[in-house]
């Protein structure tokens, strides 16, 4: 790979090498390490597995879709982690200590990640603070109100209160159902997964809304002048963040089927980083649905993989370190093309 | 100590420069900004340097304070040759500089005496450890150069508490350190009052009669009138006047706002227009000028002229809805008329093509194609899905009336030049049929030929005689090429309005000249530095 003058006009042989490499290299890795796994070991290609390992990422995957949201409009969203991290826990406390069913609990989950997605938008929108140091602060504030509700502990169905009672509600089978109901095949968090990115795709790329979005990350000001509510975008934006964080703590929660306190803490840099592999995908240069979708395949595979062939756990951390890394390569460095991704930014108007 | 009136040649002759340029150019890209200057700056005067926009002025500051290492051509300091690579460099060849934005080179929450003596903090021969004592005998040594007698007490407040004129005075004091040789100042009284501003020149006339060389940069001619012994005028890069004391104000202006060109000719087509588009009813531009009334009608070009500060842009963002009458009121179509953003404009019908491109108009990595659409979603669009032909074909409308240079709809805006992007903004903004169409400094940066193009273009629309277009410029040249109708703005009151075949090039000059008288009591009112 080699970074060739940028500002020469002719292109060299080394030039259009990097820009092939820019342009297909993710796509060639997954390819290369699914094609490995695939070679050698028997068990990485059932459908099962791959099915599993979509299922898997999926929560990751729909986080990292609503990271990708936030760099749409020039920011950034630290606090998806955590936002799922409370949606785990709000939802078994409204089936467990509310004693509600499981569609109540996706309701209050739902409307808690849109407040979230709020509380984030006014404090970067409104109080003009930082995006990166804003969703920050926010996900402490996130990660403390949980502990505070749910008294510092996981909620599972049936458990003792602190007054000796046993807990009224249960986790229910419609809330379960979110994890392990499938339709035909095809496991409910993979179909959540698909959907949930293919929407994105079509609004982000086909509706005047998603250019809406790209042009206030492109160049807020020119946004602005071309009759742009960029507020207004920037809201949504962060809302639509905060939603999607809550669908992952929603698909996580059922998965676990409890309330565990600890869940969605690992979420938050796979989340980022998957967004980020979304960004150079195809040297694109701007944050995108499908992209994001295969930054999140391309991880869901290492980890299978590398725990099929026996590597340790935490050789995972470092395989995941070196994905991203390439992709800010890619998309810094050897791109032509000028990356949109500004965290930290901010929009005076 | 040098007498400010040397008569020209004889003694002068026998000083030596202090700073000597010759050959200077500068070029970005292809795009050269500074050509050929040679300028020699004596001992014991002041220079002031005029310019319009971009005719090179923050250029050649920039090569001579260092911070733009990339000219050609030499600067000679005391008659040897050398590269001014580095601002550091400069100063410590005794060129200074303070640049516009005082705000800029204040460091808050470091304390006065601090910020005074900041440059010790870069300097590598300085004991590491601060010393508090030794930084407020530095500070008070330097504000005496100034007169200024601040005691310890104010020198260990915050320094961002100080008024701007103090600022301005704190930084003033921290360039002439190390006495200078050749001092730069950038349009130092922008933010100052006419009784600071005065207190400034009083300091200035003191350091010019200590040998000080000082280059003063300003819009002002009565500021200039008072202040300096020679006038320097840049324009398209090149120096188009060099005089002493008596300065020939007409023909100052003349070579700043552009000598009468050879491509000049007599209007025969200058329209009149009929009705009335928008107007503005008392409002003032700028915070202490005079209320504004305005009249812009359909089917004629309107020309504002005027320089940096005038309240041009001002203009532009309210009746784009950028900004919000501080009192009066807009009109448009006979309708009272208050845009509270971009998108009420636009849906009245009134667009804006904004003074900086890259930054207010460009959308980087895009296509032509959607940076032509971005305004119009909507109407490219069925149900919120957008339909790419109806993108695709607007586009190749305003390829084809503007004559754009580019592959297509498809190509990057990245690839094209500086012209044609401008092109594509000016067509974006055109390819609605607006009723009142807004053009802040649309020619900068932009060759003859898409010069003609986007006039042309202009001149098509309120041909229509249903839509009115004011340009806004501080070129002469531009403005008599474009306008029907020509008005020149100064310090936010208007001092021509006339019919481009009722006025000439002269009239147009002598309305900034009868200005000038004023603009030396009311130096407070282009509080609004860019």
């Amino acid at each position: 790979m080699t970074s060739a003058p940028l500002a020469s006009k002719t292109t060299s042989l080394a030039e259009r090498g990097a820009a092939f490499v820019v342009r297909w290299g993710f796509i060639g890795v997954t390819v290369a390490l699914i094609a490995f796994f695939v070679i050698t070991e028997p068990n990485f290609r059932t459908v099962d597995n791959v099915f599993g390992m979509l299922k898997f990422i999926a929560p990751t995957a729909i986080a990292g879709l609503g990271v990708m949201l936030a760099i749409t409009v020039g920011g950034i969203d630290l606090s998806v982690g955590a936002s799922a991290g409370f949606a785990v826990s709000i939802a078994a406390w409204t089936m467990v200590i509310g004693n509600q069913v499981g569609v109540v609990a996706i309701g209050v989950v739902l409307l808690g990640g849109l407040l979230i997605g709020g509380l984030n938008a006014f404090l970067i929108v409104v109080a003009r603070i930082p995006d990166l140091l804003a969703t920050l602060a926010t996900s402490f504030v996130i990660v403390g109100l949980k502990l505070l509700i749910v008294d510092g502990k996981s909620i599972s169905s049936q458990m003792s209160l602190s007054d000796g009672s046993t807990a009224p509600g249960k986790f229910t089978a419609d809330y379960l159902w979110l994890d392990r109901g499938s339709l035909g095949p095809v496991p409910i968090p993979v179909i959540i997964f698909v959907v949930i990115t293919a929407l994105l795709w079509f609004i982000l790329e086909r509706t005047r809304w998603g250019r809406a979005l790209y042009a206030v990350g492109a160049n807020a000001e020119a946004a602005r002048l071309a009759g742009i509510r960029v507020q207004l975008y920037r809201t949504v934006a962060y809302m639509g963040c905060g939603l999607l964080a809550s669908i992952a703590g929603l698909l996580l929660g059922a998965r676990i089927g409890q309330g565990d306190v600890s869940a969605g803490n690992s979420l938050l840099l796979d989340a980022v980083a998957v967004a980020l592999v979304g960004v150079s995908v195809l040297g694109i240069g701007r944050p995108n649905a499908w992209g994001t979708a295969l930054g999140a395949i391309l991880i869901a595979v290492m980890v299978t993989g590398f725990t099929m062939v026996g590597l340790p756990y935490y050789a995972q951390d470092f395989g995941k370190g070196i994905v991203l890394l390439i992709a800010l390569l890619f998309s810094f460095t050897f791109s032509r093309r000028r990356t949109v991704v500004t965290a930290g930014s901010t929009t005076s108007s | 100590m040098i007498d400010s009136s040397i008569p020209e040649g004889g003694e002068l002759a026998t000083l030596s420069p202090v700073v000597s340029l010759s050959g200077v150019s500068v070029a970005y890209g292809s795009n050269v900004v500074l050509t050929d200057v040679t300028l020699d700056f004596f001992p014991g005067r002041i220079t002031a340097l005029l310019g319009a926009n971009g005719a090179g002025k923050s250029t050649l500051i920039k090569a001579l304070s260092g911070a733009n290492p990339r000219y050609s051509g030499d600067i000679a300091v005391d008659g040897t040759v050398l590269h001014l690579s580095s601002p550091v460099l400069a100063k410590a060849h005794g060129i200074s500089t303070v640049h516009q934005k005082v705000a800029d080179g204040i460091v808050p929450g470091l304390s006065i005496a601090e910020n005074v003596v900041l440059d010790d903090l870069a300097n590598a021969s300085r004991h590491p450890l601060r010393n508090t004592k030794q930084s407020f005998l530095d500070a008070r040594a330097a504000l005496a150069t100034l007169g200024l007698d601040w005691p310890d007490s104010l020198l260990a407040q915050d320094a961002a508490r100080l008024s701007i004129s103090d600022a301005q005075l704190l930084v003033l004091a921290r360039a002439l350190r190390g006495t200078p040789r050749l001092l730069i100042l950038d349009e130092p009284t922008s933010a100052l009052t006419a009784a600071e501003a005065d207190r400034l020149f009083d300091v200035l006339r003191a350091l010019r009669d200590t040998g000080l060389s000082i280059v003063y940069v300003s819009h002002r001619f009565g500021e200039i009138e008072a202040l300096a012994d020679r006038v320097v005028v840049l324009r398209d890069g090149l120096v188009q006047h060099s005089s002493e004391r008596p300065f020939a104000w007409h023909e100052i202006l003349h070579d700043m706002l552009g000598r009468a060109t050879e491509l000049e000719q007599t209007r025969v087509d200058v329209r009149r227009g009929q009705g009335v588009v928008a107007r503005v009813n008392g409002v003032p531009l700028l915070p202490a000028a005079a209320p504004l009334d305005l009249e812009v009608r359909t089917g004629e070009v309107l020309g504002i002229l005027g320089l940096i500060g005038a309240g041009k842009s001002e203009l532009a963002e309210l009746l784009a809805g950028l900004a919000r009458p501080a009192s009066g009121s807009l009109e448009l179509d006979g309708e009272p008329y208050a845009p509270k953003r971009p998108s009420d404009a636009l849906r009245s019908g009134v667009v804006l093509v904004p003074e900086d491109r890259q930054r207010q108009a460009l959308l980087p990595g895009w296509s032509v194609a959607h940076n032509i659409s971005i305004p119009f979603l909507k109407i490219s669009s069925a149900l919120g899905t957008l339909r790419t032909s109806r993108e695709t074909s607007r586009a190749r409308e305003v390829i084809d009336s503007l004559g754009v240079v580019t592959s297509g709809p498809n190509a990057s805006i990245d690839d094209l030049s500086g012209g044609n992007q401008q092109k594509v903004v000016v067509g974006r903004w055109l390819s609605a049929s607006p009723r009142l169409a807004l053009l802040d400094e649309p020619f900068r940066g932009v060759d003859i030929s898409a010069r003609r193009e986007i006039g042309d273009r202009l001149k098509e629309l309120v041909a229509t005689g249903d839509a009115g277009a004011i340009v806004l410029s501080s070129d002469v040249d531009e403005i008599l090429e474009v306008a029907d109708r020509i008005i020149v703005l100064v310090a936010g009151v208007v001092e021509l309005d006339a019919y481009a075949d009722e006025t000439d090039r002269a009239s147009i000059v002598g309305a900034f000249l009868g200005a000038r008288t004023r603009d030396q009591r009311s130096t407070h009112d282009e509080g609004h530095p860019k």
